[in-house]
């Protein structure tokens, strides 16, 4: 049912943990349908490129498609500028993750909410 | 090293050597179709009327009440849409020779039964064919008999509950819900065949009571008559037996139509050429039970050690369902900051096989209706695991599962860290 690449990000989530006084986080989801994320931000200022996100970590309760989004999304973010990282989309997790099943989907949008929230409490708190 | 430990029995078992060996020869060799007069014919009728005989012994029935079907799917969906297909046409004869037509059929049922039982019980009502009431458990899992009694009305036509709950494993009183309805019918000394012009029609037809027995038959005495029921539904593949093949007894002279239209097997009730190989796989599955009975006791002593392990060495764990009235296979525990998708194939992973009422896992993403039922809340139905155990089940494969399991649920509980203590913070 799921891709290897969900099933080796499921079992061996990349960045996963907490990031002590982050500059961002974000919490998407909800206890109710059983999916919770939490995406921690640590943001540095290049000269040349602006704003970049250099460290980000997730917490997440939830299922293998839930972890294995989260775990993308942070490989996906990690480096970027905040307005690259803005333009993560879900199907940029989906895809990277070789698909997810049809009922699945609405996990990787939850990741890629969550990095958004993440960025957004950013800028607001700046 | 891979090691494979199978902890799912209540989905399905494997079929036991015996049993395969006496189906073997009637895919190729004893091929014929029991619907026919010839010798090839005769040799398939007889294999099936010694399953018949064989399955009649273990309910304590008649042969002739015992009707097989593709499973307990069907045998539900024929106990139920059948007695009130039955109801429905005797209103219209009735109707037609000029008497007042009766209302609606009401039918009682439980809330957390299987969904094969509550879909067909909706789709009734959907059709505005029969009105249903559906009767919680109590916080432990089982049904109270009281509060079945309390449901029954003037148009009650039938009562189904089912024997074990398939998810929890708890036992449900149906000998007492048996006691309730005799009384119940024994009110109105009951012609059922030849209901009287001038009563009412409740007191022509009496109550029905229906018991879902698939996850029973091994386990529990499932003789009809001491249970009082007057249908009962089981399948093969839940007592090593083949998949695909099931049974329904209907008590003599019970009111009951057809749902599936064909020829005239199974004395009319379920048309369809019999599933000969099955059917004998089904008859030597429920003939070797008794052949199990000191393997029960086994059974319950794994069970109590791994509900024991798993309470006493993994923090924030609950056992879902009654302690004591609880089948001898079956153990299902919330663990609370898991999720139960995750769980099931981490341990997937590791070659544990089990299941969970988790919505994620569900394919409608909807949380377990059982564990709803019990009135938990939904975000605590979601971390539940079902582990069921089986006559081929050893100590050391549970020793190995639950260190695996230990593993699993602290890996699990990392990923998962402070985040929903957080969102109730956020959301406070």
């Amino acid at each position: 049912m799921y891709s290897k690449k969900v099933i080796e990000h499921f079992t061996r989530p990349h960045n996963q943990g907490a990031i002590e006084n982050p500059d961002g986080v974000g919490i998407v989801g909800n206890p109710v349908c059983g999916d919770l994320m939490k995406i921690y931000l640590s943001i540095k200022k290049d000269a040349k490129r602006g704003e970049y996100i250099k460290d980000i970590k997730f917490e997440t309760l939830g299922c293998a498609s839930a972890i294995a989004t989260s775990s993308m999304i942070t490989d996906l973010a990690k480096g970027k500028t905040l307005a690259e990282a803005k333009k993560i989309s879900r199907d940029n997790v989906a895809d990277a993750l070789e698909g997810l099943p049809p009922i699945k989907i609405h996990c990787s949008n939850l990741a890629a909410d969550g990095l958004r929230e993440a960025i957004e409490d950013y800028e607001k708190k700046k | 090293m891979s090691i494979k430990i199978y902890l799912d029995y209540a989905a399905t078992t494997p079929v036991d050597k015996k049993v395969m060996q006496a189906m073997l020869p009637y895919f190729s060799d004893r091929f014929g179709n029991a619907s026919s007069l010839h010798s090839f014919g005769q040799e398939a009728s007889q294999a099936v009327e010694k399953s018949r005989k064989q399955a009649a012994d273990f309910f304590g029935c008649d042969s002739e009440e015992i009707i097989f079907t593709s499973g307990a799917t069907e045998s539900n969906n024929l106990a139920i849409k059948g007695v009130v297909k039955a109801y429905r046409s005797a209103q219209q004869t009735l109707g037609v020779s000029g008497r007042q037509v009766s209302q609606k059929p009401h039918i009682v049922t439980t809330s957390f039964e299987h969904h094969c039982v509550l879909d067909a019980c909706k789709s009734l009502e959907k059709e505005n064919l029969a009105e249903v009431t559906y009767i919680n458990p109590k916080k432990d899992g089982v049904i109270k008999a009281a509060d079945i009694k309390k449901a029954i009305k003037k148009n009650t036509i039938l009562i189904s509950v089912m024997c074990v709950n398939n998810e929890i494993g708890t036992v449900q009183p149906i000998k007492e819900i048996g006691k309730i309805v005799k009384e119940y019918n024994s009110q109105f000394k009951i012609q059922n065949s030849s209901p009287k012009a001038d009563q009412p029609m409740a007191e022509k037809f009496k109550i029905l009571l229906h018991t879902d027995a698939t996850q029973a038959i091994n386990y529990f005495d499932c003789n009809v008559d001491k249970l009082g029921v007057d249908l009962l539904s089981m399948s093969a593949h839940k007592i090593y037996g083949p998949k695909g093949v099931g049974a329904l007894y209907v008590r003599k002279g019970t009111n009951i139509a057809r749902v599936q239209d064909g020829g005239g097997q199974e004395f009319g009730k379920r048309a369809g050429t019999l599933n000969v190989p099955g059917i004998v796989g089904l008859g030597a599955a429920v003939a070797e039970i008794k052949n199990q009975k000191s393997k029960i006791k086994i059974v319950v002593s794994l069970r109590d050690y791994l509900i024991k392990k798993i309470l006493k060495e993994i923090p924030d764990v609950k056992l879902n369902g009654s302690k004591v009235k609880r089948s001898p296979n079956n153990a299902n525990f919330s663990f609370k900051n898991v999720e139960g998708e995750s769980l099931l194939l981490m341990l997937d992973a590791e070659g544990i096989a089990a299941s969970t009422g988790s919505a994620c896992s569900s394919g409608s993403l909807r949380p377990s209706h059982v564990l709803l039922s019990l009135g938990m809340k939904p975000e605590k139905t979601h971390g539940s695991l079902r582990v069921t155990i089986g006559k081929y089940t050893t100590r050391k494969e549970i020793d190995i599962s639950i260190s695996k399991l230990k593993k699993i649920i602290k890996q699990l509980r990392e990923i998962s860290g402070n985040v929903l203590i957080d969102y109730y913070k956020k959301n406070d």
